[in-house]
């Protein structure tokens, strides 16, 4: 079970109370782009062993949309933060290189 | 003209706790940028109450003005009293970006008192519901069992409890059978 933190309310829940929104950072391309570019948009998914970034809801509580940096393996959460930024915050990439030296996903390690 | 009817007409049960539908309450959904003096200002002019910070609720008889989300509120009054709080909300804020609908007809309201009222919420709800960690004036939005609701405890340690009207029914009978006598945990009593 994991237990994640809504940055926007402040509640800390368990996973029953958000909802699972799928991979974080992904950058859309929509019409009028290239098949393949729409190809990597849709089907190209990291799917980690380990560290993974992912977007929630916190669909049972304040509604928001957030981000989270979790390990899919034991399930640890290293932290939560603001759904609008393109990239995971400095503090968290530290709390993860402090866990799990030398990681990587996609561009960012 | 027909006659407004909450969603169970008042039912109530006494098991080890009384659980009671609360009947008809003006309710208000009011979005908008909490963080503004001026949209502060509406809401608790028109209300008559402070705005409560994030996760509190401030209440006072019928009303009750509570945190729902960082640009949401929900304002509790007396049912007949909704279309002139809104005509005061809508009058202060005229021009700026901000939503207050009436959803009085869209909820219900319930609450729970007796010693075991904590109990009965901890059976359905995933929060900790001792008094040191869910302290009265501060609300929740969670799910209990399979339904979104947002409850919290009142001065005199009962629970209010909001959900949608369509699942009223199914929250009355989850907390019938929370409360049900004999069937007391008694871990936070
Ligand atoms: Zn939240």
């Amino acid at each position: 079970m994991l237990i994640l933190t809504c940055p926007c309310c402040g509640v800390t829940g368990e996973e029953t109370e958000f909802h699972a929104g799928g991979e974080a950072h992904i950058k859309r391309f929509g019409p009028g782009t290239s098949d393949e570019d729409f190809h990597g948009y849709m089907f190209a998914k990291e799917n980690a062993k380990g560290v993974h970034f992912e977007r929630w809801r916190h669909n049972n509580g304040c509604g928001k949309w957030f981000h989270a940096a979790r390990c899919t393996t034991t399930l640890e959460v290293f932290g939560t933060y603001s759904a609008q930024t393109y990239e995971p915050p400095k503090d968290i990439k530290d709390k993860i290189s402090a866990k799990r030296p030398g990681w990587s996903w996609r561009e960012f390690a | 003209m027909s006659k407004p009817v909450s969603a169970l007409d008042g039912a109530t049960y006494q098991g080890f706790a009384k659980v009671e539908e609360l009947g008809l309450r003006g309710m208000i959904t009011i979005r908008g940028d909490l963080k503004s003096a001026g949209m502060k200002k509406a809401a608790s002019t028109a209300i008559g109450l402070d705005v409560p910070g994030q996760r509190e609720v401030n209440m006072t008889g019928e009303n009750a003005l509570a945190w729902m989300s960082p640009d949401e509120l929900l304002a509790l009054v007396p049912y007949e009293e909704v279309g002139d709080k809104i005509a005061a909300i809508d009058k202060a804020l005229k021009g700026k970006h901000y939503l207050a609908v009436n959803v009085s007809d869209a909820r219900a309201i319930f609450r729970v008192t007796g010693g075991g009222a904590r109990e009965v919420i901890a059976k359905l709800s995933p929060v900790d519901m001792s008094s040191d960690a869910f302290p009265a004036g501060q609300i929740r939005r969670t799910r209990m069992a399979q339904v979104p609701a947002a409850f919290w405890v009142d001065e005199e340690g009962g629970i209010i409890i909001i959900c949608f009207r369509s699942v009223a029914e199914y929250v009355f009978n989850l907390l019938k059978g929370a409360a049900e006598n004999g069937s007391q945990v008694g871990y936070l009593s």
